[in-house]
């Protein structure tokens, strides 16, 4: 057991799938000209005050209900005050201490039983612009695009013990909020943001030491990087006698280290208080209830089904389901396919890698999903052996047709007609006396070789099962 | 939690610290008139201890409202231009300021 | 032309029956307007902007719509001024402060947007505290405005200019924003009627916020019935606002007659009427008896949360200030300290020369109410007693159609006499602040003169969204005396 154990907090910040920005109705698209996508209100201009945007609010409760959150009845938005150039009123509009949901929890499956995160809350907040700074030209510019966008910031207790386990989490996280359409979580898109608390604390121990807060971490390796640096950072400071500061650490992917921000932090007094233009929200029984019946299957629910109606594995099961648009592709393949086992090995091992070779989403696959159902019949029938498969389906992804079309134009298609292999065996045992008598004599390796050959001879097109059977039963006579 | 009946004037660092707060930049004959004004009107405020209010909600919203709410509807948006030209300073498409320094 | 009464002088309502009649025009009535004000200006700087060649374009226009037959609306050809904190797209606003200077709004406020469409002509912006936060217009960046009936004294605050440029005859109507008095004190010390709705029946979208939780926009009229007509068309619910009641709007005209006898006042006990100047309670106590003598019934009321209203309101109202003005920083718009090095100079030095010395008190008030650990025994205590004075309102008005007060304790002071203390400034806000803490409708009307000839102000207080009992009210004794037909005798020189 290490001498020390780590905790880990997580922050999350998920841009939700609205049309129009939290208080204004200005559009919420990525991209764009800067300062093209704003409004008196997103601006912060005088006068101008806040109309929430009714999804927003929705797609919060059912993001609360994916993550078995507590939902408020009774909930407000508060104003978090501080001056900063990005911030188009210096202050934030967030919830504090009436949020739209708090204490919930998700669950990481694992084969030996899941390990369950704590949240603390989930509540609604409006994003803050961009500032993109001009280094040679000596000044910075600020961007408002992105000002008002309604995000739900995911608060973790200190549940997490390893950089993996936050990983881990990052990734059911996702899935879960993906598939209940809540958000797109593209961290490269922004729509997904991490923020993690460290510290360490001895084994045994109760009491939490010092955390330090690590930012700027631009993928979920990212943060598993980050957080593992930063865990031996702080045991190799602890171990030479050091103390650990309370600080903000910037990660700097390309050394994988973490820094202090250089620019001083002050203490901060957010002088919180409720937004007087902003009145409470109450969700009624009737409301919570509309929307958790729109709710889909949840990723845990929709694995347990995989394992009991497609008879799959914990594990595949889990890869499966690990991504609504990958789970939708499964199920899509397996209407027109007998075989899910080997569906899921098809989709799981071969796709995925080509997929990720390429770092194409599942939602762009190259290969329809009916195209592998296509593909595991004409393994199934034995029209093609799993070897020619191999070569069929990198052809689908280059050449995008189904795979009977390429057996076709190819001659792919294996040889089944006993008499036509009969004769092939015939002239295999021919040329090759040695292992046919060794076979005879009850040594079996020699039966690989002689299949081989026949593969050989027939440009790999022959069933090698009814070789197989032919081989044996012409030796063995 | 700091009790407000012993707090202290607003004495020059403690009118120093709200000021910082409130990002506005105060002579030293501002802190000496304005930290002594405070403190009179803070003192005055004193008498609210003594009202009848301690088992009262607080009220931060005079109106019944709730769950008040528009439809996500986007409008089209009207241009960077007639906000960017309100700007004391800008820079092509964006509002200018000075450098900025949070990298490490 | 015979030589008809200037059009200025007439009110809202009046004008805007002759413009409909043809018997007057909506380009003679601005005319009117803006020689009174070339005339009289220059002493009461009650306008900061005047927008003549747009206000004389407007005024064509509705008269051609006229001529052509179609209706521009109730208040077709009428010129209004509006305090300098209605954004109007594509004039200058600037709340009477440095820090806006130069800022072209590029927007309508909704009120601003009603009043165009009901055919109004929006003359130029009106002087002001800063931001709102005074109560005798000497807070200007644009310097003080001064009150027409003694050039001497202010004409209160913050939307000083209004009043005095309605007491003035320099506009037909005008419009304020109230967030502890700012329309009913300086109306009571000009001498017009001025009225605060219920919190919620007027959009604030596009008034530049003071204290969000208590701020309304108010009419400012030369009689009840404009109050009544003015209010029909700033009032309602707005999509933009969602402080916005969805409450009908009454045609408030309906309530101009009314019946004396079944009129209930709630009269205050004599211990919250202390400590008010001897003419004004004079005046006030002969408004009870012109009211007791009309017929109708009085009853006594208990406010005694009263006392808290001042204190409570400094700490809501700059608190919520403290964060609504936190945005002028000179990044988007108005003004930025010129040379600053770094983002901290930008902010500090931007706010430290864009603000006046009062908007610095009530940020830094207000920062300070909110800040760690002061939370809970100021801005936590504060909302409270905010329940305090709401319930006493509550129950008060259970039992009567209006609660009667003195519109402010003292008439009109002289310039300068208070601008160093702000405490006793703050003081005199005692009988107005309380409705806006409670969020309930007021009026303010002449009752009568001090011996010096300054006007004194009655408040009527009404239930949430029973504006019609203040007219109801109002307009009874205004139909008993001849207080508002009185004008100030500013000699035209
Ligand atoms: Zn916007």
């Amino acid at each position: 057991m290490s001498e020390f154990e780590t905790v880990i907090g997580l922050e999350v910040h998920v841009q939700l799938k609205t049309r129009s920005k939290l208080f204004c109705d200005c559009p919420v698209d990525w991209g764009g000209e800067p300062n093209s996508r704003v409004c008196p209100v997103c601006l912060g201009l005088p006068g101008t005050l806040p109309v929430l945007n009714r999804k927003s609010v929705e797609l919060g409760v059912r993001a609360a209900l994916a993550l078995n959150c507590r939902i408020a009845p009774f909930s407000q938005f508060h104003r978090k005050n501080y001056f900063y150039p990005d911030m188009a009123k210096n202050y934030q509009v967030s919830q504090y201490d009436l949020p739209l949901s708090a204490d919930g929890f998700v669950e990481i499956p694992r084969e030996e039983g899941s390990l369950r995160v704590g949240l603390a809350r989930a509540h609604l907040e409006e994003d803050t612009g961009k500032l993109v700074h001009f280094a040679a030209e000596g000044f910075s510019g600020v961007d408002f695009n992105r000002s008002g966008v309604p995000l739900l910031e995911i608060v973790t207790r200190p549940d997490l013990r390893s950089p993996e386990d936050a990983y881990d989490y990052l990734k059911v996280l996702r899935n879960l909020l993906r598939t209940v359409e809540v958000s797109d979580c593209d961290m490269e898109k922004g729509s997904f943001r991490c923020d993690a608390n460290v510290s360490l604390r001895l084994s045994g121990s109760e009491k939490l030491g010092v955390k330090t807060e690590v930012k700027n971490m631009n993928s979920f390796r990212a943060v598993e990087r980050a957080l593992s640096y930063e865990v031996s950072r702080q045991a190799e400071l602890i171990r030479s006698g050091g103390a650990v500061v309370q600080e903000t650490r910037l990660y700097d992917a390309a050394s994988q280290k973490t820094f202090p921000m250089r620019s001083k932090e002050e203490a901060h007094d957010y002088r919180y208080f409720p937004d007087p233009d902003l009145v409470p929200t109450e969700l009624d029984r009737v409301w919570i209830e509309e929307i958790s019946a729109a709710l889909p299957e949840l990723p845990s629910a929709k694995a347990g089904r995989f394992q009991r109606d497609y008879e799959l594995g914990f594990y595949d099961a889990g890869v499966l389901t690990s991504d609504p648009a990958l789970a939708e592709y499964f199920e899509t393949a397996a209407r027109a396919c007998a075989n899910f086992k080997t569906l899921s090995n098809w989709i799981t091992v071969e796709l995925m890698a080509r997929l990720k070779e390429s770092d194409t989403p599942i939602e762009s696959s190259p290969v329809p999903p009916e195209h592998v159902s296509e593909l595991v019949g004409l393994i199934d029938r034995g029209v093609i052996s799993g070897k020619i498969a191999k070569s069929v389906f990198a052809l689908m992804c280059d050449e995008r047709k189904p795979p009977s079309e390429i057996v076709r134009e190819r001659g792919l298609v294996q040889i089944s007609d006993e008499s036509e292999l009969e004769k092939v065996v015939e002239k295999v045992i021919g040329e090759h006396p040695g292992p046919a008598e060794d076979f005879a004599s009850g040594k079996e390796k020699a039966l690989g070789f002689l299949v081989g050959r026949v593969m050989k001879e027939t440009r790999g097109q022959a069933n090698p099962r009814l070789v197989n059977e032919i081989i044996r039963r012409r030796l063995s006579g | 939690m700091k009790d407000a009946s012993k707090n202290q004037p607003l004495d020059p660092s403690g009118i120093e610290h709200v000021a910082g707060l409130a990002r506005i930049r105060l002579t030293r004959e501002e802190k000496e008139k304005l930290g002594a004004q405070l403190s009179d009107i803070l003192g005055y405020m004193e008498k609210l201890k003594s009202a009848p209010a301690d088992d009262l909600e607080q009220l931060s919203h005079i109106l019944p409202l709730k769950n008040v709410t528009r439809p996500d509807e986007p409008s089209s948006p009207a241009g960077s231009e007639q906000y960017l030209r309100l700007a004391p300073e800008r820079e092509g498409g964006f509002f200018k300021v000075p450098p900025v320094i949070e990298e490490t | 032309m015979p030589a008809f009464q200037a059009l200025n002088r007439l009110s809202a309502h009046e004008l805007a029956a002759r413009i409909a009649a043809g018997r007057a025009t909506a380009t003679a009535a601005v005319r009117d307007c803006l020689e009174r004000i070339e005339k009289t200006d220059r002493r009461l700087n009650a306008f900061v902007r005047v927008d003549r060649e747009e206000a004389l374009e407007e005024a064509g226009r509705i008269d051609r719509e006229l001529a052509a037959g179609r209706n521009p609306g109730p208040l077709a050809g009428v010129p209004v001024a509006l305090k300098d904190l209605f954004c109007v797209k594509g004039r200058e606003v600037t709340c009477c402060s440095r820090i806006l200077e130069g800022f072209i709004s590029p927007y309508d406020a909704t009120v601003a947007r009603k009043l165009k469409d009901a055919g109004a002509v929006i003359l130029g912006s009106t002087n002001m505290d800063e931001f709102a936060m005074g109560s005798s217009t000497e807070n200007s960046a644009r310097g003080p405005a001064r009150n027409p009936w003694d050039l001497e004294r202010v004409p209160g605050g913050s939307s000083g200019g209004s009043a005095a440029a309605l007491a003035a005859d320099q506009t037909v109507a005008a419009f304020g924003t109230d967030t502890g008095g700012s329309v009913r004190q300086p109306a009571a010390f000009c001498g017009v009627a001025g009225l605060k709705p219920t919190y919620g029946r007027v959009s604030r979208y596009g008034l530049v916020a003071y204290a969000s939780s208590l701020d309304q926009a108010g009419p400012f009229g030369k009689d009840v019935e404009d109050l009544a007509l003015l209010l029909e068309v700033i009032a309602g619910h707005d999509p933009r606002d969602a402080t916005s009641a969805p409450e009908p709007v009454p045609r408030y005209r309906d309530f101009l007659q009314a019946d004396p006898a079944s009129l209930t006042l709630g009269l205050p006990s004599r211990d919250t009427l202390k400590g008010m100047d001897r003419e004004v309670a004079a005046a006030f106590r002969a408004a009870v008896d012109t009211y007791a003598a009309l017929g109708a019934k009085f009853v006594e009321v208990e406010l005694s949360s009263l006392e808290y209203a001042v204190a409570c309101y400094y700490i809501v109202s700059t608190a919520e200030a403290s964060s609504n003005l936190a945005r002028f920083d000179g990044i988007r718009y108005g003004r930025r300290a010129p040379g600053v090095a770094d983002l901290l100079e930008l902010f500090e030095k931007s706010r430290a020369e864009g603000f006046g010395e009062e908007v610095k008190r009530r940020v830094l008030l207000g920062t300070y109410v909110l800040s760690a650990g002061y939370y809970e025994a100021y801005y936590g205590r504060a909302l409270r007693i905010r329940r305090l004075i709401k319930n006493d309102f509550d129950s008060a008005l259970a039992g009567c159609d209006c609660v009667i007060l003195p519109t402010a304790p003292i008439p009109a002071f002289r310039l300068g006499e208070k601008i160093d203390d702000p405490l006793q400034m703050y003081l005199t806000d005692l009988f107005t602040i309380s409705i806006n803490l409670a969020g309930v409708p007021a009026v303010s009307i002449n009752c009568g003169f001090t011996g010096g000839g300054l006007p004194v102000g009655l408040q009527l207080v009404a239930a949430p969204f029973r504006e019609d009992n203040l007219i109801r009210a109002a307009a009874l004794f205004e139909g008993a005396t001849a207080h508002h037909l009185k004008k100030p005798a500013l000699d035209d020189r």
